[in-house]
């Protein structure tokens, strides 16, 4: 229900704008690819392995589409998987991925197939994949729907131990007490690792990395404990850096529930080239979007970079071109999970009063979005008493304007990751407040001329006035000037622009073909 | 003269201390008596468990106060801490006019893998800290700020190219020490390359470092959580102007 009474004609000026920034892009996205898109593309005809040899293990897709001359790759690995498979129609992909690998298929050799030719070659692939990401939508609806209605905000809570194992034991632990969704949170720098790695893990730096046999550890044990408990507990991961597509893939074949994925974080933030991320973004997006998985924005580092109170603007207009660049990859509005964040300088007068606001503001123009809001972390201090008070107002602020996915603070935040004490009293935290205030945004309406009702007004025209400045340069433009969080990024700097190459006329990509959505012009 | 302390809960001198923990074991009376035993063994009476709750099946969590049977000589201790004034901003440019006379060239960067620039940027940016303003508006320091993820030969090259005066490393997120595993790299290699200012200040921060820390891994200065910029500007200053003089004296 909206409450704020907003000018609905800047609003809907704000998504125009959104879509008209972010066509040119769209463009650009629809004629490249990228080394990860190629690798996600063998990753959904089934591939995971990895080469044997070394401390490291390297991925076969990472094999594979390395082997390939960029001249060929152009055309898209699927052409030439189809090419191995009309050489030789009984090999299996596994068996093909190993030997070109090893060398003793050179796909480079093969002679380039007929667009109907491959057509052919791949049909049963495709057409299983396709039940795979169907059949992964379905199962998380009907693991959804099968325990009953779950309150909103659901209790996001962050495991980090670096050991899978260890991971569960402080999921588990969570589910117990009350905590609706557990994200296991990367190793630092995975995201700048152009390669997903292999296997089960034990180490990590500041989390634990995603890699396709962790995914299924953490959800089968999910799984158990959401019999155990008889509420469905959802898991999600981060589809973002450098292998954003091929996380999907495997956020899909494992029955993810939620990716964090964002159309412009990996640039401003990981200093990920800004080609690279808008043209993995559309491709993992895809894959999201048919797999029925939801997507979560990283808008709240907006907000923990610089000051709070002067770029809420900033936030709601990545909101806008977020949206638009997942709408352009077919999501659906129930699968966004837009993020913001609670923080703003506490010593601020009425900044609970403007936090409000923001939170309200954000519900009103974006009703259907799962909403991720985050807690505070950048005026947290390691007085880990006024920690708890504070993470109580942000909770509190979190129910009253519906917020749908509440990230728990910590009140041990900016001290360590956290204890499992910590979360346990942050779930208490969120427990008591959500059960206490549930009905609280239904019974409060805003003085409709008051500071909080006025604040949210100012947003929108300063975010109105803010998208008007990026439309007049373009989007590329404004982030090459540093207009989002004060973070210039040049268009050809960054991380992995080596690895976009342009399609040629012929390139293929059968996935790509059914998962785009048809009805855009 | 010695001052013999010890904490203060009700009364002076009683002692109390509020702990909290966690016993990986099912909630039961004996859990809640070997939370008693473990303070205890840590020197505490009168214990008082204020809480005990199940955390799950296998693990319960503990409120407990008790009165420490230790004490401390408040006059024995010794720290090593900044002894330079701390200026605000235009005493420091001042500072630097008169007694420098030139910009002094500041570095700053998050090494190794640490994408998290909170630190490094309130130190930095124009708006600063804390109604503090940071490095890059102070019109007699030239400021730049390398951000996140930059790599410690990065780092030392860009040390070169700029002729800094004082580099500023941070470290945020980290796990297992690595970050103590990348500062001291970033000396060691500092160490090997040809055409660093000899006077050249080394500083590190984050919420893991202390003062203590960083000298002893031979850096100039460590700084924690809460550092406004013109406590590092007040230190910059002051090291350079004490290293300056003690450079003209010796010739």
């Amino acid at each position: 229900m909206a409450k704020l009474n907003l000018d609905r004609d800047k609003v809907d000026t704000c998504r125009e704008l959104a879509e008209g920034l972010v066509r040119p892009i769209q463009k650009y996205i629809e004629m490249h690819s990228t080394v990860s898109i190629e690798r996600a593309t063998l990753r959904l005809f089934g591939l995971t392995g990895a080469s044997s040899d070394g401390p490291t293990p390297t991925p076969l897709t990472n094999l594979f589409v390395d082997k390939i001359d960029r001249y060929k790759l152009s055309l898209g690995a699927a052409t030439w998987v189809a090419a191995a498979k009309i050489k030789n129609p009984k090999i299996s992909f596994s068996e093909m991925a190993h030997k070109v690998a090893e060398g003793s298929l050179d796909i480079n050799s093969l002679p380039e197939p007929s667009f109907e030719e491959i057509k052919q070659a791949l049909k049963p692939g495709v057409d299983e994949t396709i039940k795979m990401l169907d059949a992964s939508r379905r199962h998380k609806e009907k693991m959804r729907g099968r325990f009953g209605y779950q309150w909103t905000p659901f209790r996001y809570l962050i495991v980090a131990t670096g050991n899978i194992h260890e991971d569960v034991k402080q999921a588990v632990t969570c589910a117990q007490n009350g905590a609706d969704i557990i994200a296991v949170i990367r190793s630092t720098a995975q995201s700048l690792l152009d390669y997903v790695p292999h296997g089960a893990t034990t180490e990590g730096f500041g989390g634990t990395y995603a890699t396709q046999e962790n995914f299924k550890i953490m959800r089968q044990a999910l799984d158990e404990v959401s019999e155990e408990l008889n509420r469905y507990i959802r898991l999600c991961n981060y589809s973002s850096g450098l292998c954003m597509p091929e996380i999907a893939v495997m956020g899909a074949q494992e029955n993810l529930d939620y990716l964090l994925n964002d159309a412009m974080y990996g640039i401003l933030f990981r200093d990920i080239n800004m080609k690279r991320t808008f043209v993995d973004q559309y491709f993992s997006r895809l894959i999201v979007a048919r797999a029925g998985i939801g997507i979560q924005t990283g808008e709240d580092n907006y907000l923990t970079t610089a000051e709070a109170y002067e770029n809420h603007h900033q936030v709601l207009a990545s909101h806008f071109i977020n949206e638009q660049f997942a709408k352009n990859a077919g999501l659906r509005e129930e699968q966004m999970g837009l993020g913001h964040a609670f923080e703003m300088d506490p010593t601020i007068e009425d900044s609970f009063v403007y936090e409000l606001a923001m939170a309200q503001l954000v519900r009103d123009v974006f009703p259907r979005h799962p909403i991720k809001y985050m807690p505070p972390t950048r005026h947290m201090t390691g007085d880990i008493f006024t920690s708890h008070v504070y993470d109580a107002m942000f909770n509190l602020v979190g129910v009253a304007t519906k917020q749908v996915v509440q990230l728990l603070g910590m009140n041990t935040e900016a001290i360590h990751n956290p204890h499992l004490q910590d979360r346990f009293l942050g779930l208490k935290n969120a427990n008591y407040i959500f059960n206490s205030a549930r009905s609280l945004g239904d019974e409060i309406q805003f003085n409709p001329n008051g500071k909080l009702a006025r604040r949210a007004r100012s947003v929108v025209d300063n975010t109105l006035d803010f998208l008007k400045k990026i439309k007049e340069h373009g989007l590329m433009e404004t982030i090459e000037n540093g207009y989002f969080a004060n973070m210039p990024r040049k268009r050809d700097g960054g991380r992995g622009l080596e690895g976009v190459f342009q399609k040629a006329r012929r390139y293929c990509n059968p996935f790509m073909d059914i998962l785009q959505p048809k009805e855009r012009d | 003269m010695t001052t013999i302390i010890k904490p203060f809960g009700d009364i002076h001198g009683d002692g109390m201390v509020q702990l909290s923990f966690t016993l990986p074991v099912q909630t039961s009376p004996e859990a809640k008596q070997a939370a008693v035993e473990f303070l205890k063994k840590m020197g505490f009476e009168k214990i008082l468990v204020a809480h005990m709750e199940a955390m799950s099946t296998e693990t319960t969590f503990f409120v407990v106060y008790g009165s420490t049977t230790h004490e401390i000589d408040f006059s024995s201790i010794k720290v090593s801490k900044l002894e330079n004034p701390v200026l605000n901003f235009e005493d420091v440019n001042k500072l630097i006019e008169e007694k420098i006379g030139r910009k002094l060239v500041v570095v700053g960067a998050c090494i190794g893998s640490d994408a998290h620039t909170v630190g490094i940027d309130a130190i930095f940016n124009m708006k600063g800290f804390a109604h503090d303003w940071g490095f890059e508006r102070y019109p007699w320091m030239k400021a730049h700020n390398l951000r996140a993820q930059v790599s410690v030969e990065e780092l030392v090259k860009k040390l070169v190219e700029l002729e800094a005066d004082a580099v500023l490393i941070s470290r945020v997120v980290t796990q297992r020490d690595e970050h103590i595993v990348e500062l001291k790299k970033f000396l060691e290699v500092l160490k090997n390359t040809p055409g660093i200012s000899p006077k050249l200040i080394k500083i590190c921060g984050g919420p893991r470092i202390t003062h203590q820390d960083a000298l002893t891994w031979g850096y100039d200065a460590g700084f924690g959580p809460g550092t406004k910029p013109s406590q590092v500007a007040s230190f910059i200053v002051h090291r350079f102007v004490q290293g300056k003089e003690s450079v003209v004296s010796s010739q």
